[in-house]
C-alpha cells in the first residue's frame, strides 16, 4: 500500500495551504523547529556526555537525567509540532525526498530507543546497572539524534 | 568602509566558486553548522536555564560552567569554522543581507552579554554558587543569553531567504541602506 493518497490528501488541508500561501509562515515555523532542535539537542548530548563520563560529575546520571526531562519533552513536543506543520505544507515533495525518509527512521527509532532502554538505563540507580550497557545506549542515542539534525538539515537540499 | 570590494573579490576566488557549486560539500558544512546548534546553543541554553533557576537547580553553578566550557568552546569553534565556511560560499550575498548584519550584531551583543556577566555577578559566585536560584544579575544574564540565541536562531535562517536581496529594486531605502545596497541613481 502506498502512502502517496494520505499525503496528497495532507497536502489539501487548511493548515498546509495556509502556510504554503504565506511568504513568512514557513520560515517562522522553520526557526522555531530549529530552536527547539536545539534544545532538545543540548539536553540529549548533556545526559549522554555524563553517562560517557564526562559534563558534571556531582550531578549523578539519574538525577541530571530527570532534571533535564521537562526540557527535552518539552522541545520534543515543540519539534514534532513544528515539524507536522512543515510537513502539512509540503508532503508530496517529502515523499519523494530520501532524507526526509531516512530523518523520519531514525527519528521513529531515537524516540522508541529514548522512551524505552535509554530511560530505563538512565533512570536506574547506579548499582543496578554496569557501565557499558549504560555506555552503549548513550552512543546510540548520539547516533539516532544526530541521524535526525543530518537527515532535517539535508531535506532542504534534495529534490 | 565597505567590506564589499573585498567580498566580491572572496567570491571570484576558486574555492569559494567550487564550494558554492558542490553538490556534497555545501550541504555537508551547512548541516555541521545545524548540528552544532545542538552543541553549543543547546548547551548555552542549559546554562541559561541554570542561571535562572529552573533546571539542575542542585547543582553548583561554577561547576555546571565549568564542566560545560569545554564542550561549548568545541561548539562555537565548529560553528565559527562552518559558518565562516558558509559565507565563503556565498559572500557578497551573505553581505548584503540585513539578516545576516542582523545576526552579526545579535552576536556581538551575546559576547557583550558574557563580558559583562563574566566581569560582574560571576566575580562574586562563591557567595551564590549552591542557590538553587542564583541572584538577580545572573539571572538577568541567562535572560538575556536565552532571547539572543534565540533571535540569533531566526535570523540565521532567515538569511536563506532573499526577500530583502539587493537585486530586488526598488526597495525602501532604509531596506537598501541596512543591506548596504549599491543603488544606481536616476
Amino acid at each position: 500500500m502506498s502512502l502517496l493518497p494520505i499525503f496528497e490528501w495532507c497536502e489539501t488541508t487548511v493548515v498546509g495551504q495556509t502556510i504554503r500561501d504565506s511568504l513568512w509562515l514557513f520560515p517562522v515555523i522553520e526557526a522555531l523547529h530549529l530552536v527547539s532542535f536545539a534544545v532538545l539537542g543540548g539536553t540529549v548530548l548533556l545526559v549522554n556526555l555524563r553517562i560517557l563520563g564526562t559534563a558534571i560529575p556531582s550531578e549523578p546520571v539519574a538525577r541530571l537525567a530527570r532534571d533535564t526531562r521537562p526540557w527535552q519533552s518539552g522541545s520534543l513536543a515543540a519539534a514534532l509540532a513544528s515539524g507536522s506543520l512543515l510537513f502539512l505544507s509540503e508532503p508530496r515533495k517529502l515523499y519523494y525526498s530520501g532524507p526526509f525518509w531516512v530523518k523520519m527512521a531514525s527519528l521513529a527509532l531515537a524516540i522508541l530507543f529514548t522512551f524505552t532502554v535509554h530511560r530505563k538505563l538512565t533512570l536506574a540507580d547506579e548499582g543496578q546497572v554496569g557501565p557499558l550497557p549504560r555506555k552503549l545506549a548513550a552512543l546510540v542515542s548520539i547516533a539516532l539524534w544526530s541521524g535526525v539534525a543530518w537527515g532535517g538539515r539535508w531535506i532542504g537540499f534534495s529534490g | 568602509m565597505s567590506l564589499l570590494p573585498f567580498c566580491q573579490w572572496l567570491s571570484e576566488t576558486r574555492w569559494s566558486i567550487a564550494l558554492h557549486e558542490s553538490l556534497w560539500a555545501y550541504p555537508l558544512v551547512e548541516s555541521t553548522h545545524v548540528w552544532s546548534l545542538a552543541l553549543f546553543v543547546g548547551f548555552t541554553v542549559l546554562l541559561d536555564l541554570r542561571l535562572l533557576g529552573l533546571s539542575m537547580r542542585l547543582a553548583p553553578a561554577s561547576e555546571v560552567v565549568r564542566r560545560l566550557r569545554p564542550w561549548m568552546i568545541a561548539g562555537f569553534c565548529l560553528m565559527v569554522a562552518t559558518g565562516l565556511l558558509l559565507f565563503y560560499a556565498i559572500p557578497v550575498r551573505t553581505y548584503q543581507s540585513i539578516f545576516f548584519r542582523s545576526k552579526v550584531t545579535l552576536l556581538a551583543l551575546a559576547g557583550v552579554n558574557v563580558w559583562v556577566f563574566q566581569t560582574s555577578v560571576w566575580r562574586r559566585v562563591a557567595e551564590w554558587d549552591r542557590d538553587p536560584v542564583p541572584p538577580k544579575g545572573a539571572r538577568l544574564a541567562g535572560a538575556a543569553s536565552l532571547l539572543l540565541w534565540i533571535c540569533i536562531i531566526f535570523a540565521g535562517r532567515l538569511t536563506a531567504y532573499n526577500w530583502f536581496d539587493c537585486d530586488r529594486q526598488p526597495q525602501a531605502a532604509i531596506v537598501n541602506w541596512a543591506a548596504g545596497c549599491v543603488v544606481e541613481s536616476e
